[in-house]
């Protein structure tokens, strides 16, 4: 006989009373990694892009590859973005009434934004 | 503890107030807070990108706000915050290895991630030719 008041399918999912586990510490981890060669891409290439106004930054952006940088790098900071406000609300603003709303919120804001970006850059590059 | 007869030589767990100011604990801190800057500073590279696709009168509109003092001070402010939260960042892939965690060498890279950010955000706008007097770029 099993010591352990947990289910047999508790322990095989193996998590805790948290309901997850290390998932969203490794998603943070991953899209970091990613971001650290995306992220200097971005910013410098904007700012060059951004140095020829209006023309340069849709040349930049209708430029193929960098419409599918522009995308990868949006969309992994989004996502990143949102892994970290999850526990900055966890940690600070977690009120029992209001957590989740704020939870969703912030995830809906993050799906809003790549959605922009994604109709912005395929109108332009498209 | 001083003048009691305290013998114990191990760590004591200090008093809430009287916690002594770590810079591990400021570059702690602001991580957080540059990871939140890094959120807002997202809805405005996304709402640059919207602008570009809206056309050129909307772009040349939200340039314009953006060269405004107050403009430039938030885009500065979003370079320093995204710099420090990426080089920071390394450091902390680093640490997650389970290396750098002696306190004089965890001391040591938050105060070398702190100056290099600032460097680094300086160097961005240098490059941006952003500074009046000190461009390089074309």
């Amino acid at each position: 006989m099993s010591q352990s008041l947990r289910t047999p399918l508790g322990r095989v999912r193996g998590l805790g009373a948290s309901r997850e586990g290390v998932g969203h510490f490794i998603a943070q981890r991953v899209s970091a990694i990613a971001l650290v060669f995306l992220v200097p891409w971005f910013m410098l290439s904007l700012i060059g892009a951004a140095k020829g106004g209006y023309d340069g930054a849709v040349e930049w952006i209708g430029q193929p590859l960098n419409a599918v940088l522009i995308l990868l790098a949006v969309g992994a900071g989004l996502y990143h973005m949102r892994l970290g406000m999850q526990v900055v609300i966890e940690d600070y603003l977690a009120r029992p009434l209001t957590k989740n709303f704020k939870l969703i919120a912030s995830t809906f804001l993050c799906v809003f934004l790549f959605a922009v970006a994604a109709f912005s850059v395929l109108k332009i590059a498209g | 503890m001083s003048q009691g007869g305290w013998t114990d030589k191990r760590p004591m767990s200090p008093h809430i107030w009287q916690w002594r100011w770590h810079v591990t604990m400021l570059g702690s801190i602001l991580h957080r807070v540059t990871g939140v800057g890094n959120y807002i500073g997202a809805i405005l590279a996304v709402g640059w990108l919207f602008a570009a696709a809206s056309g050129r009168e909307t772009y040349d509109k939200f340039a314009d706000i953006m060269a405004t003092p107050l403009g430039q001070l938030v885009l500065f402010g979003f370079t320093l915050s995204v710099c420090y939260h990426l080089i920071n960042g390394l450091r902390h892939l680093v640490l997650d290895s389970g290396a750098g965690f002696e306190p004089k060498s965890a001391s040591v890279t938050a105060w070398v991630v702190l100056v290099l950010s600032v460097v680094a955000a300086a160097a961005v706008w240098i490059f941006a030719g952003l500074v009046p007097g000190l461009s390089v770029g074309g």
